[in-house]
């Protein structure tokens, strides 16, 4: 009876260590009803405030949180966050993702009590997966403060998902000292046969001069979206203008030979071998650059911030990437955005409020556009150029060249690889080029990952 | 006492039996629910019946990852395996600096896959670049034995390990026996040691395959799946095709490929278990 008893203590002391762990969970269970309660009865409240005085929304009590895209600009967002609390009092939380990280860390992070209520999407292609999730910004302040309806992202019923709140440039970044050492002006450059003629001409004399025209075409995974995505814009662009649509189920490829020809361009007068390029990185690119090794380098607006540490804003210039077609003496860089804000439409109206509040304030505040261009003393910008009526003239370099090859009546390229069909298209061009560029795979392997992946991913996706 | 254990385990049970429905069964059973659906996040699904199964053919790339991912198990299950059992033949004899070489041995298996990945991968482009060779990036021959070499690698010293104590067991008794009995040391081995060792070999063989079977990070840091996804595993597919898609379907797919993979795992540990099992021998 005594062992009995003993046996019964213990399973019972056991009992309860165990149980006290599942207490907090059964708390934590039962909580939902309560905050369900609760819910509802913040929802009475807001739907009485908002009989009274409708239509202003009242982002009092709302708050924001931002999920962030850019881990190179997380610094200014904190610093955007603080300033904006410590002047209204509404709490605002960054979270940057990691690079490349982004749609995981979205979708675990939306599916949580607390989500995002301010996130963004890439365009078309991503806004299909978000859809559910972006409230419509039809009628709100920031969707009055935009330069151009270009700039909005709509649905298929004309709602206004997402608005852009970035615009960059890419082109063929150009060291101009070094091109003038080599006896050429940038003048010199206005069409493919130039560039061809240039770089060709640079390959020939590379001993002599000691650098070489393009930095190295690297399709490490870190610098292969410079040709998969960007560069193949060029040929879908072209393809597009010809045909006068901005989307397509099925790209024909009629541009191709001019891609080929470009692709061909960058690797055979390269820093590098060919066949090395499948193992170089974004950063190898860009130390070579701006170690003088080579001319030219394709790239973006956005690098104007690590370059301009080593050159002066004389030394640097983009010329638009020619391909040999179209109207080449018209071209403009490559202009656009993939870089769409979007508001959780499933947050609270109070946070929704306070968010739309905080996206406005961002681009019409001084602190906000300060941060947001060229930043202050102490912490440098994003160095964005912004689409809004509201933004102040810009410093980079390249983004003031594109204002002015728009001015001189040059038409930018647009971006047209958000409509690209998914990443999975962009991964098979890829391989397909690096294969390419080694020798191992031949062009007609790219012409088949672009054209019948097209058709074949599009399908797959819808 | 016995008696008492017979009436309150359940409440031993507990602890452990909690964790395992909370880390194991409810996201297990979560899992196959969701591969019925279309679902961008958890919080908002659309149930859509079998529809996510009939799409998993949709393009070649699950079957060419399925024979990928086979050819690999069995290759890899075969190496790896011999290559512990010789060490451990080689560890149990008393050579001078046992203890280190074990030690040694075991060691790689410490280091995580993907850190080891591209440990791997810088080893091997340099090797490859030197010799003039395509990188692995480029050749899914070198891909496919850069695998083999990296798993056997980080294997061998755990499965040796385990051959040790097997071969350690087998008592000298028997050893003896058959040498007086006139057996020349390939008998030995064949006829006592490996009938004798067949519980190691079991549990061996079981996690090299299943290791194998569902290979993810050394596969994702080494070769990515390039060139074109020729070097591609399960795992890896199962990822891409649920992260790299458009289109919420896909996580649904995604989801139903994982059903299918874990099918395809256990059928193939029942059976090598089974094969396995039934060459045990009691001495």
């Amino acid at each position: 009876m005594k062992k009995k008893l003993l046996s019964i203590i213990l399973s019972a002391a056991m009992a309860a260590t165990v149980l006290s762990g599942c207490q907090a969970a059964a708390t934590g269970t039962a909580a939902p009803a309560d905050d369900q309660a609760a819910e509802e009865a913040t929802e009475a409240e807001a739907a009485e405030e908002g009989e009274a005085e409708a239509p202003a929304a009242d982002s009092a009590g709302g708050k924001v949180y931002y999920l962030n895209f850019k881990p190179e600009a997380d610094e200014q967002w904190q610093s955007l966050a603080k300033s904006y609390t410590d002047e209204t009092g509404v709490p605002v939380t960054v979270v940057t993702a990691a690079s490349g990280e982004y749609e995981t860390t979205l979708q675990s992070e939306i599916a949580k009590s607390e989500a995002p209520t301010m996130f963004q999407v890439n365009g078309p292609v991503g806004l299909k997966n978000w859809v559910d999730y972006c409230y419509d910004l039809t009628g709100s302040d920031i969707v009055s403060n935009l330069s151009s309806e270009d700039f909005e992202l709509k649905g298929e019923g004309g709602e206004i998902y997402g608005i852009a709140y970035v615009i960059e440039s890419y082109g063929i970044i150009t060291n101009k000292t070094l091109l003038e050492k080599a006896g050429y002006t940038p003048d010199d450059i206005k069409s493919f046969d130039d560039l061809k003629k240039v770089a060709e001409d640079i390959t020939a004399r590379k001993d002599e001069l000691g650098f070489a025209a393009f930095s190295s075409a690297g399709m490490d995974s870190s610098s292969d979206w410079r040709f998969k995505t960007h560069l193949a814009n060029l040929p879908i662009y072209f393809e597009y203008q010809e045909d006068g649509i901005s989307s397509t189920d099925a790209i024909k490829g009629s541009y191709l030979d001019n891609y080929k020809n470009i692709f061909d361009l960058y690797i055979n007068n390269s820093t590098c071998d060919p066949a090395e390029l499948s193992a170089k990185t974004a950063d190898d690119s860009r130390n070579e650059f701006l170690n003088g090794e080579a001319v030219f380098y394709q790239n973006g607006s956005w690098e104007y911030t690590a370059l301009s540490e080593k050159f002066s804003d004389d030394e640097l210039m983009m010329i638009p990437i020619y391909v040999g077609a179209g109207d080449e003496a018209k071209q403009g860089l490559c202009t656009g955005t993939e870089n769409y804000w979007c508001v959780n439409a499933e947050a609270s109206e109070e946070d929704i409020a306070a968010t739309l509040a905080f996206m406005n304030w961002c681009v019409t505040s001084d602190t906000g556009l300060t941060m947001m261009t060229d930043g202050t003393e102490e912490l440098g910008g994003m160095g964005f150029a912004l689409p809004f009526t509201t933004a102040p003239e810009p410093k980079n370099v390249f983004v003031k060249q594109d204002q002015e090859y728009t001015k001189a009546g040059n038409k930018p390229v647009s971006w047209n690889f958000t409509t690209m069909p998914s990443e999975e298209w962009k991964n098979g061009v890829g391989s397909a080029l690096t294969a390419y560029a080694a020798g191992s795979g031949s062009w007609d392997d790219v012409v088949t990952a672009f054209v019948d992946g097209w058709a074949t991913e599009y399908a797959l996706s819808n | 006492m016995n008696r008492s254990i017979k009436k309150y385990w359940p409440l031993f049970v507990l602890p452990t039996l909690t964790a395992f429905a909370i880390g194991f069964i409810w996201p297990f059973v979560w899992g196959i629910f969701l591969s019925f659906c279309k679902f961008t996040t958890v919080k908002k699904i659309k149930i859509v019946g079998l529809a996510n199964y009939t799409k998993i053919f949709s393009d070649s790339s699950f079957v060419d990852a399925l024979k990928f991912t086979s050819v690999f198990s069995i290759v890899s299950t075969i190496l790896i395996n011999v290559l512990a059992f010789t060490v451990a033949l080689l560890l149990i004899r008393g050579i001078k600096g046992t203890n280190i070489f074990r030690t040694v041995f075991f060691m790689p298996n410490l280091i995580g896959g993907i850190v080891l990945g591209y440990i791997w991968q810088i080893l091997l482009n340099g090797l490859l670049s030197k010799w003039e060779l395509p990188l692995l990036a480029l050749n899914e021959k070198y891909g496919f034995i850069g695998l083999l070499v990296l798993m056997s690698w980080q294997q061998i010293g755990y499965m040796m390990i385990i051959y040790i104590a097997g071969l350690q067991n087998v008592s000298s008794d028997i050893i003896e026996a058959a040498k007086i009995d006139g057996a020349g040391s390939f008998q030995t081995l064949f006829k006592v040691q490996i009938p004798m060792v067949m519980p190691s070999i079991t549990i061996c063989t079981f996690l090299t395959l299943t290791n194998s079977f569902k290979l993810f990070d050394q596969n994702l840091s080494l070769t990515g799946g390039e060139p074109a996804k020729k070097t591609q595993m399960l795992a890896l597919n199962i990822y891409e095709t649920y992260y790299s898609r458009s289109g919420a379907q896909w996580k649904g797919i995604g989801q139903a490929k994982a059903v299918v993979f874990f099918l395809l795992v256990v059928v193939i540990s029942l059976i090598q278990l089974k094969i396995t099992r039934s060459r045990e021998v009691q001495a």
